[in-house]
């Protein structure tokens, strides 16, 4: 029952962007870090959907819209067991997970107060790391503080 | 000639170990041999935007002992940072009448970005909380010193085990040569767990402890650290804590022989003066040998040894 409704509403979409498997918790933080709150493209949303997989699950659908190598990188930060499907005309078109990039630059604020990059106008750079429990962790290239998921502002 | 020739400081993990060791074996010499005049002609800036004692006067001691010639500021108040500088911008202005910067900055990361904006090298004086890679290296020379070896020594840290930048550069160094930790912190100022995952990660123990006392008879190193009230966001909290750990002489008396007690100064009232008179302590030459460390560290910088 659920696999056909995922399918109704993927071909819902002519051309677009779907995107699939978001932690429900963060599907709403996915849509306000791509500034969708404020787009004017037709968006399809739904949240604590039922998910084999994860339990509850996000999905986000846009149309119109295929996401840029710096927007994916935003996305696995917030939703790293995401998957981006791209659909042109009706069709799957490509499909693959989200990765989490090596360095994230220019899009994150460091979250230590007194780092050179909140006090001077510099743009930032991490480097992706984890934790011992596996945590997706961001170090800060100029304090060397470490951040984890929840600290995580974007610019 | 070096490959650390050209290359500027600001972590300590920006070393090796080889070049860990090139670094103190460097050392050595000017220790043997102090005064050099192989800096004649050379320019070296002094950029300290907040005070210091030791680190600032073992740097200029240093230049001088070399035979260069130092310019800079020992305040941000006498600079044009005063009128609103950017760190850039006083970081390419200077580089032009230098040809090596020295830089303290209160901000964290200063000492990253000032080298890749700078045409030459920086060493690291102190970057905020962060980094101060000089004195680790002037740690690991007094350990080397006082045991003959860099390798498997039992170290105990006490004190402000959290914020104390010193112990997690230390910690992070020491691991490169196999040492076994003993951390001893009240429950708030515990180690990081970054920097137990890091010792972790170079297959080595550590052991935390909440007692002095516990660590007297088996450590190698006692490297003793104030408590800043300066970087309790809380001051009850620093209020709680700030007497935790007093080092008296009495206490030394179960110690093993080789034993040394380090401290980065300045102490407040961590290690009772009735220590200053026991061999075992090395606080006052581990200052001391600072300035062969960074003799060191610019020669070789320089391209000069």
């Amino acid at each position: 029952m659920s696999n056909k409704r995922t399918e109704l509403k993927v071909s819902a979409i002519r051309n677009g962007t779907v995107i699939d498997h978001i932690p429900a918790d963060n599907t709403f933080q996915v849509l306000k870090m791509l500034n969708l709150d404020e787009s004017n493209r037709q968006i399809y949303f739904g949240t604590n959907l039922d998910s084999k997989k994860f339990g509850k699950k996000g999905i986000i659908k846009i149309s119109g819209k295929f996401f840029e190598e710096e927007e994916i990188s935003k996305i696995a930060l917030v939703a790293p067991s995401a998957t981006l499907i791209e659909i042109k005309d009706y069709d799957v078109s490509k499909k693959e997970s989200v990765r989490l990039p090596e360095t994230v630059e220019k899009i994150v604020k460091c979250f230590n107060p007194k780092c050179v990059t909140n006090i001077q106008h510099i743009p930032t750079k991490f480097t992706v790391t984890q934790d011992h429990k596996g945590n997706m962790k961001l170090a800060c290239h100029y304090c060397e503080k470490t951040m984890g998921e929840k600290h995580i502002e974007f610019l | 000639m070096s490959k650390l020739k050209g290359k500027s400081l600001v972590s300590i993990t920006d070393y090796s170990k080889d070049d860990i060791l090139r670094i103190l074996d460097t050392a050595e010499e000017f220790e043997a041999n102090q005064r050099q005049n192989i800096l004649n002609g050379y320019v070296i800036a002094s950029l300290f935007f907040e005070p210091s004692t030791r680190t600032r006067l073992s740097f200029e001691s240093a230049v001088q002992y070399l035979g260069g010639s130092i310019i800079g500021f020992a305040s941000a108040d006498t600079s044009s940072v005063k009128k609103g500088e950017t760190l850039k911008d006083t970081i390419l202005t200077v580089s032009n009448y230098s040809d090596l910067i020295i830089m303290r900055n209160p901000m964290d990361g200063s000492a990253r970005y000032a080298s890749e904006v700078s045409p030459v090298p920086i060493i690291n004086a102190g970057d905020g909380a962060n980094q101060h890679p000089t004195q680790c290296l002037l740690d690991l020379y007094s350990i080397r010193k006082t045991q003959s070896t860099l390798d498997n020594i039992d170290i105990a840290m006490i004190g402000d085990l959290k914020y104390g930048r010193t112990v997690h550069s230390l910690v992070q160094a020491l691991s490169l040569f196999g040492a076994k930790f003993h951390f001893v912190s009240p429950d708030s100022l515990k180690m990081p767990s970054s920097v137990k995952t890091w010792v972790k990660n170079a297959g080595l123990e550590y052991h935390q402890y909440t007692e002095l006392t516990d660590v007297i008879p088996i450590a190698d190193i006692l490297y003793m650290t104030r408590i800043q009230g300066e970087r309790f966001p809380d001051p009850l909290e620093y209020e709680k804590v700030k007497n935790s750990y007093i080092l008296e002489n009495a206490m030394l008396e179960n110690s093993k022989d080789n034993m040394k007690v380090l401290h980065p100064l300045p102490r407040v009232n961590e290690i009772t003066e009735d220590v200053d008179d026991n061999p075992k302590a090395y606080y006052f030459q581990q200052a001391k040998n600072g300035v062969y460390i960074r003799q060191a560290l610019i020669a070789t910088i320089l391209g000069l040894k």
